[in-house]
């Protein structure tokens, strides 16, 4: 008979305190997961990005485009290898609630930048040859069981009208943490039907995405750029895209921080609901552990036991906790594909979660380890009977 | 084996508990010895200190102030851990509700105190098994306590107590919750571990049949000693 054994028994003695218990640590392990998953998609975008790629626009603000004369200045500084520009298209598909991402690209060189998104060739060579053609994300494809050589119909918002694309290529992306949802097209479409509608907004670009040779020169060809333009009609704001990312989280910072918060409440509860548990097992056991003493064994063997059943209990509820975490997350990501593309659990929620199940283990068991290591043997054995 | 050599030497014993800030004295000056190969039988009214007295004998519990000699070790004197690996070797325990661990089989709780031992496996098998032999009961080895009748509990708690082979015995109350047919059955089991296996045992109770049973009787009373009556055996 070892130790592991008597653990493990005491463990299984009130069957169903014991089960409550595991069950309510495997839903906080299981909340504590989910929450820091939100997290993670929360700052997936500022995750993906690359930190030889910057970002230029208008230093006033996002909605003010620049010129596209700007192109040629920007290939120009040093440390640049490839320009490639944009603007957010914010077109509606059918209906305002299907939203997802939609851009106007210069594809060629955007494609350079952002090797992440995967194409077949064939597809690739289809969709650089076609003006008209788009380009779709694997989700968003399946989502709405598009085919290459549909017709996708985007409402304009910024650029008004009806704008009729075809699909020419679905991407893939290279890792589990690239957007699948975007959908882009030729930046040229968007401007030669300006030129011929609204021709005051043609020849502007709405950013600039830059390739730099190496991330360690990012912050002079930063400064450079900016410089360039300084004193011309339209400054530029460069900055890494992952600053640019994070410019727009920070807008929603709070919300992410109280989820933050809560998952490390959820944690507190059932840290006190353990901690509860081991306290009423321990009480009852007071006399028995008066006898363990009396035959001779140490305040250490009782803190084995102690400290054991605890540890095998909250490891136990982590462990389903943990399993649960996957299906449950591969469900709340498809229900919010919209607000959050990439939606994975991370090995460091994984971490977390053992760690957290780890810090419940160990403080539900000190307060009771302590009174059965601390009570006099003699009064022990008076609680007997 | 019976010498005449005391095997425990009481001198001037004192103990009090103190309830809030009051002290309330419990044993005053006792002072006695018990013979090797004795079965002594402390009596006396509930609350006159037998179980008091009976855990300083068996290191459980320390005194204010005395000397407590046991196979000439002044157990006063070790520290808590000493004190621990001193009761493993030396003292087996029987006490009035038994105390077995419910979660393990008879089996297993008479193993127990041999986990701190160095044996090997085969060893403390054995030494298990001759253990529930003497107190007769090898067909109950895989019995959880609770399937045990309080008589049978009560063996296994006995086989618990001798399986590291201690010379002294300490017994609170062990019959104070068996009918009389259990009790009898117990009392003729500790009186063949004086006679066959020559241990010392203390006993404390207030049921006189059972006192009837030992060599010696003493009268606990208000904190002081009194010889009663040599029993005949
Ligand atoms: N831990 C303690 N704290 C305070 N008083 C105690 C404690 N243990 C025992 N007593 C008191 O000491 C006296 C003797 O107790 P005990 O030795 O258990 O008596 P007995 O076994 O003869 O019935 C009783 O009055 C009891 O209430
Ligand atoms: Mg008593």
């Amino acid at each position: 008979m070892q130790v592991l054994k008597l653990i493990f028994k005491n463990a299984f003695r009130h069957r169903l305190r014991t089960f409550l218990t595991i069950a309510g640590i495997s839903i906080a392990i299981l909340a504590f997961g989910l929450l820091r998953t939100v997290v993670d998609a929360w700052y997936a975008g500022v995750e993906a990005s690359a930190a030889n790629r910057l970002v230029s626009r208008n230093a006033i603000s996002l909605i003010f485009p620049l010129p596209l004369s700007y192109k040629e200045k920007i290939r120009q500084v040093d440390g640049v290898t490839v320009v490639s520009y944009g603007n957010w298209f914010g077109g509606i598909y059918i209906d305002e609630k299907n939203f997802f991402p939609n851009f106007a690209v210069e594809p060629k060189s955007y494609l350079e930048l952002y090797p992440e998104y995967v194409f077949q060739p064939d597809q690739l060579a289809a969709l650089l040859r076609d003006r008209k053609g788009f380009a779709a994300g694997r989700k968003l494809a399946d989502k709405y069981k598009w085919k290459p050589g549909d017709t996708v119909i985007l409402k304009g918002t910024i650029f008004p009208g009806e704008w009729e694309f075809v699909l020419r290529g679905i991407y893939k992306g290279r890792t589990k943490s690239v957007d699948e949802t975007q959908f882009f097209f030729h930046w040229d479409y968007l401007n030669e039907t300006l030129k011929k509608t609204i021709a005051a907004r043609a020849d502007q670009v709405g950013f600039y995405m830059i390739g730099v040779k190496n991330p360690n020169i990012a912050s002079n060809v930063t400064a450079a750029i900016d410089k360039t333009f300084k004193n011309s009609l339209a400054e530029t704001l460069t900055e890494t895209e992952k600053a640019f990312q994070m410019s727009f989280i920070s807008m929603s910072e709070a919300i992410v921080i109280a989820i933050q918060l809560v998952s490390f409440v959820v944690i507190i509860i059932i840290m006190a609901v353990m901690a509860n548990t081991m306290a009423m097992s321990a009480r009852e056991r007071i006399g028995e552990y008066a006898v363990f003493k009396t035959l001779g064994f140490g305040g250490m063997y009782i803190a084995v036991l102690v400290f054991g059943e605890s540890l095998f209990i909250s490891a136990t509820g982590c462990v389903i906790g943990t399993i649960l975490t996957f299906p449950a997350a591969k469900a709340f990501g498809n229900e919010m594909s919209q607000f959050f593309p990439i939606f994975n659990v991370s090995v460091n929620t994984i971490y977390l979660d053992v760690a957290a199940a780890f810090v419940i283990g160990i403080t539900a068991a000190i307060i009771p380890t302590y009174r059965a290591v601390s009570i006099r043997i003699a009064d022990g054995l008076r609680r007997i009977g | 084996m019976n010498g005449k050599r005391p095997i425990v030497e009481l001198r001037n014993i004192c103990k009090s508990y103190q309830r809030g800030n009051q002290n309330i004295p419990v044993l005053n000056d006792i002072t006695f010895d018990i013979i090797e190969g004795e079965f002594l039988a402390l009596m006396g009214p509930s609350g006159s200190g037998k179980s008091t007295l009976l855990n300083l004998i068996a290191g459980i519990d320390k005194a204010d102030s005395g000397v407590i000699n046991v196979a000439g070790i002044d157990i006063a004197a070790l520290s808590e851990m000493e004190l621990a690996g001193w009761r493993a070797a030396n003292v087996g325990f029987i006490f009035q509700f038994y105390n077995l661990i419910p979660v393990l089989t008879a089996f297993e709780n008479v193993e127990l105190p041999l986990l701190l031992s160095g044996l090997s496996k085969k060893e403390k098998k054995s030494h298990v098994e001759t253990a529930l032999r003497i107190v007769n009961l090898s067909d109950r080895l895989e019995h959880y306590p609770g399937e045990l009748s309080g008589g049978q509990q009560q063996r296994v708690a006995i086989a618990r107590a001798i399986v590291t082979d201690p010379a002294i015995i300490v017994a609170d109350e062990p019959t104070g919750d068996l009918d009389r047919v259990s009790a009898e059955e117990i009392l003729g089991l500790m009186d063949r571990l004086v006679h066959e296996l020559g241990k010392t045992i203390i006993m404390v109770t207030h049921d006189p049949r059972a006192a009837g049973k030992a060599h010696f009787i003493k009268h606990l009373d208000k904190g002081v000693l009194n010889a009663g009556p040599q029993a005949d055996f």
